[in-house]
């Protein structure tokens, strides 16, 4: 009985000692900029400098560059992964100083944020896949939007469905029902798909619609990515849709999508860069980046493709953390883009980067009190 | 003692008419104020219980009145969940949670008595210990390994083995409760993880509420001529049975909150069914599934609505087990 | 219902030796009962210990090979690299540990004690409640009282949010084995000149000990494992930070992030910082049993 308290109350006076250390190394570190940076990771005691929180897709990306950044400039940024609606939410509410999402925000939520406008940077690119389970097809299948819409809406229901078979000649496909698996959680995912699906049925987008959760008609809800690889992975005759990253990392079958230059393409980094590419060549100029990229224009472009991207307030009010997140922003949109395709994330087109250059320097870094 | 001298000394004053002053010794009034303190800690501890529950309440009412106010009670009868549409129906959750949480607590309290027993009445000292360690740290297992570990082998069994087993082998396929495809993820597999998680608190407490029956009781038993089991049932069980009713508590309060182990394994699907092995979704995993990502205003008060109406349940639910353990008391 | 007929000293009547009978047959039926439930009982307690193993065979299997020494000392790696482990987390989840303990703890031997003394059925009934909110419920409500307003997050928030969590269990299990200290114990105290706070902390409290100490336990075995409170609250911290003002690495949240993403790498790793959780309570179990031994085994 006595030992426990007392060790109870030795741990909090520890942590509350190791906190005030670990405050005063802050301090320096931020004074004396780089090398006290290194030499204060190689300690290991001091805290991250900057927080952001937002969509679960990019982290891995984020994560490694956050790494990277923290290696070279001795700046650390924690970011967590809390879900992109997460992100917006602590954005608004002004408790981490970035937010990050796979879905644009609304004007209503824009409007909402305590401090002011907000600037949507894109980061990276990511594609949703479709992806089965049917030990009987060994080459990808070929599959249109339309298709996909009416699998999902439970207007298909057997592989070997006169569609299906039009589209894959090829292929004998068997007698199977279709067990449909789509996402039960909200998120960025889903509303890339949606959003695809409502583009190209106009029976999916009067119901369910697009949105980061829908109501699904049919089929499993599993929880995340990694939810739904594993339930496609183990239902014989299912089919989900999962992001490039779970599709490759797992080697699940993916379907070739005809674009709207009616070529079918499959998933692949530079099939998502030419996306973007096709987008970024008609922009205006005063554009706030809350673009869509699905079924976009192009000979090569894979048609479920989509930004991801970082959210700053356009005001920063914390001159010396704004430095940095622009420091930082500039690192990722130079170096940090070369980093991308090695986890399987596409990165932003040329002429994209040069504009994001452009607009990362109207964001007013200043203080205020 | 020294308050009876006191007294006494008093009231031989009081017979002579001298008044005198009531004598205490520091130690009684060290002890009174010992008293107080000790008092008024307690009392102030244990307002922090009630004032807590009432700060959520409070909390997750004012954030939940405007889908209420807008759906009214088809809120708590409708199956439609449709965030794109702005309709939201918690039925099939509600329902869930209930079924779920009613089959945990009917798979879990026999083992965990099973267990509990076993460990008190039969088990070697040498045993004893490592035996109740293993079964209370079940408990420290986190909520997705228990989830993730569901998904990797109780539900390839469940899906692979049990269900065939009991819808075509023991032909309870019969049964609307037990007919259907089988999928894997289901709302039986949600019981069965539960049930695994609830049985650390049940067993925990009834073991240490066993092990401190008297022994007299039991002796008193065998004397009578009672077997070893009827001493369990008739001497032990009786005299333990409101801290027993207590872990079952206990154990249904993890039940009805668990969030992560439920998601990863029940379906998620917004529709009430008869059969255990269709799949469903609970009041718990609504929240945690779209809480992250939900930014509209009304999709967050419905969530919000949805914990509301999960406390009342609560709320519910143990009002009736209150009622069922004062009813068995009367009777006795 | 026959009335026996006692023929003292003579041989035993018909009617005599059928009651005999009767009650042989019943004792051996009752017997046989008593075999079986004690075999069901015996299968209980195996099939209840199965899961278990059966998850810490799982849990060693796929954690085994992420076990190793860089496992305890370094912070995580980005994906990609191999390698990495998760120091900072597994001292975070002890920080919050602790301040968990130090809110819940006192607050819930304190309530316990006091309905185990004051028969408060309405506080008792409101614990349970609390017990069943799930706790993304109670992360919520962290977020909203305890990192809004300071507009950070913060280890402090992460552990006020899991004691809050362990309040109610600790509650009602600390009153149900205070309530078991039979009264004559207490009164016996009391007639020996003990003051009212003395009897209940030094004689019943202690005598409680070992069951109020399993309750505890059993608590923090709970709240160590919590995702979802931490999820708003301590966030979560991929670099090494003790600072209580700061967001603070937790092996749940780690074992959450990792166990959603798609390298087979972090899978690997996520159980094997299950693995090490599990370790953590066990230690801490055995620690406290072990210094409350003197005083418990009473009713053994």
């Amino acid at each position: 009985m006595k030992l426990f308290p007392f060790a109870i109350a030795a741990t909090i006076v520890v942590a509350g000692c190791s906190s005030k250390s670990s405050n005063a190394t802050k301090d320096s570190a931020a004074g004396a900029a780089q090398p006290a940076g290194a030499a204060a990771s190689a300690t290991g005691s001091s805290d991250a400098q900057l927080t952001g929180a937002g969509a679960t897709f990019p982290a891995p990306i984020y994560q490694k560059w956050f790494a990277d950044y923290a290696a070279k400039t001795g700046v650390k940024i924690n970011y967590q992964p809390i879900g992109s609606g997460g992100g917006i939410r602590q954005l608004s509410e002004q408790t981490v100083d970035f937010g990050a999402s796979d879905a644009p925000m609304t004007d209503d939520e824009m409007s909402k944020a305590r401090g002011g406008p907000i600037q949507h940077i894109p980061t990276v690119l990511g594609a949703v896949c479709v992806t089965y389970n049917l030990s009987e097809v060994t080459k990808p299948l070929d599959l249109t939007g339309d298709v996909i819409a009416d699998i999902f809406l439970g207007r298909i229901t057997k592989w070997n469905d006169p569609r299906i078979a039009a589209l894959n000649k090829a292929v004998a496909l068997p007698n199977r029902d279709i067990v449909v698996v789509h996402r039960a959680d909200a998120s960025g995912t889903n509303y890339i798909f949606t959003e695809y699906l409502t583009k190209v049925s106009q029976a999916f987008s009067s119901s369910p619609g697009k949105g980061k959760e829908v109501q699904w008609p049919t089929g499993l809800g599993a929880k995340g990515n990694d939810g739904v690889t594993g339930q496609v992975k183990q239902t014989p005759g299912a089919i989900g849709y999962v992001e490039l990253a779970y599709a490759r990392q797992n080697k699940l079958p993916t379907a070739a999508i005809r674009n709207a230059a009616g070529q079918f393409v499959a998933p692949s980094i530079e099939a998502v860069t030419a996306a973007a590419a096709g987008v970024a060549k008609s922009l205006p100029a005063s554009t706030d980046y809350r673009l869509s990229i699905t079924n976009a224009p192009g000979a090569q472009t894979y048609p479920i493709s989509s930004f991801t991207w970082i959210l700053v307030y356009k005001n920063q009010p914390n001159a010396d953390k704004g430095k940095k997140v622009m420091d930082f922003l500039h690192w990722a949109l130079h170096e940090g883009e070369t980093e991308a395709s090695s986890l399987d994330y596409a990165p932003l087109p040329a002429q994209m980067v040069a504009r994001l250059d452009s607009t990362l320097a109207t964001i007013k870094v200043g203080a205020t009190p | 003692m020294t308050e009876i001298v006191a007294r006494d000394a008093a009231q031989a004053a009081a017979a002579t008419g001298v008044p005198t002053r009531p004598s205490r010794s520091w130690t009684e009034i060290g002890s009174e104020i010992g008293d107080r303190i000790y008092s008024w800690s307690i009392t102030g501890f244990a307002a922090f219980v009630p004032i807590l529950l009432l700060l959520i309440f409070l909390a997750v009412g004012l954030a939940a009145w405007p889908a209420l106010r807008t759906f009214g009670f088809s809120f708590l009868t409708s199956s439609d969940w449709d965030p794109v549409a702005g309709h939201f129906g918690a039925a099939p959750a509600i329902y869930g949670t209930i079924v779920s949480s009613l089959l945990a607590l009917l798979i879990a309290t026999p083992l965990a008595l099973g267990v509990a027993v076993f460990l008190s009445e039969f088990a070697p000292p040498w045993l004893r210990q490592p035996v109740a360690f293993g079964v209370d740290m079940l408990a420290a297992v986190p909520s997705v390994i228990y989830g993730l570990w569901g998904i990797f082998v109780l539900i390839p069994f469940l899906r692979e083995f049990l269900m065939p087993f009991l819808r075509d082998t023991l032909h309870l396929g019969v049964l609307p409760l037990f007919n259907g495809p089988a999928y894997g993820s289901s709302m039986l597999a949600a019981g069965l993880i539960l049930a695994i998680m609830c049985l650390p608190y049940i067993s925990a407490v009834t073991r240490e509420v066993l092990l401190a029956v008297p022994r007299s009781q039991r002796e008193a038993a065998v004397g009578l001529g009672a077997t070893r089991w009827e001493v369990i049932r008739d001497a032990v069980i009786p005299y333990a049975r409101s801290g027993i009713i207590g872990g079952i508590i206990l154990g249904l309060g993890r039940a009805l909150g668990e969030t992560m182990a439920v998601t990863m394994l029940i379906g998620n699907r917004h529709e009430i069914s008869a059969s255990l092995f269709a799949p469903g979704y609970t009041m718990a995993s609504l929240i945690a599934n779209e809480f992250s990502e939900a930014t509209g205003d009304l999709h967050l008060s419905a969530l919000m609505a949805v914990g509301f109406v999960l406390l009342l349940v609560t709320f519910l639910v143990n009002a009736i087990a209150r009622w069922l353990v004062w009813q068995t008391a009367k009777e006795r | 219902m026959a009335t026996a007929q006692t023929t003292w000293g003579g041989a035993p009547s018909g009617r005599q030796r059928a009651v005999a009978e009767r009650t042989q047959r019943s004792i051996r039926r009752r017997r046989v009962r008593s075999h079986i439930m004690i075999g069901l009982m015996y299968a209980a307690a195996v099939i209840a210990i199965l899961p278990l193993l059966l998850i810490v065979i799982h849990l060693l299997r796929m954690g085994a090979s992420s076990l190793n020494l860089a496992f305890f000392t370094q912070t995580q790696r980005p994906p990609g690299e191999a390698g990495g482990g998760m120091a900072n987390a597994i001292v975070g989840t002890l920080i919050l540990i602790a301040i968990a303990s130090a809110v819940g703890l006192p607050v819930g031997i304190g309530a316990g004690l006091y309905l185990a003394e004051k028969r408060a059925t309405t506080v008792r009934f409101l614990a349970d409640v609390l017990n069943g909110l799930p706790s993304i419920v109670m992360g919520i409500f962290a977020w909203s009282l305890l990192v809004k307003p300071v507009k950070h997050f913060s280890a402090l928030a992460g552990g006020m949010a899991l004691g809050a969590m362990m309040i109610p269990m600790v509650t009602r299990t600390t009153e149900e084995m205070v309530r078991l200290v039979p009264i004559s114990l207490r009164e016996a105290a009391l007639a020996l000149g003990y003051s009212r706070w003395r009897t209940s902390l030094s004689i019943v409290l202690r005598t409680a000990l070992g069951g109020i100490v399993t309750g505890a336990l059993v608590a923090m075995a709970r709240i160590a494992g919590e995702t979802a409170p931490l999820l708003f609250t301590a966030l979560g911290n991929q670099f090494w930070s003790t600072s209580l003002r700061a967001p603070i690495a937790a092996l749940p949240l780690q074992i959450y992030n990792y166990a959603i993403s798609p390298y087979d790498e972090w899978h690997t790793q996520a159980w094997a910082a299950a693995v090490v959780l599990v370790g953590i309570v066990l230690v801490i179990s055995l620690a406290a049993r072990v210094a409350t031994r003197r005083r418990y085994g009473a009713g053994d």
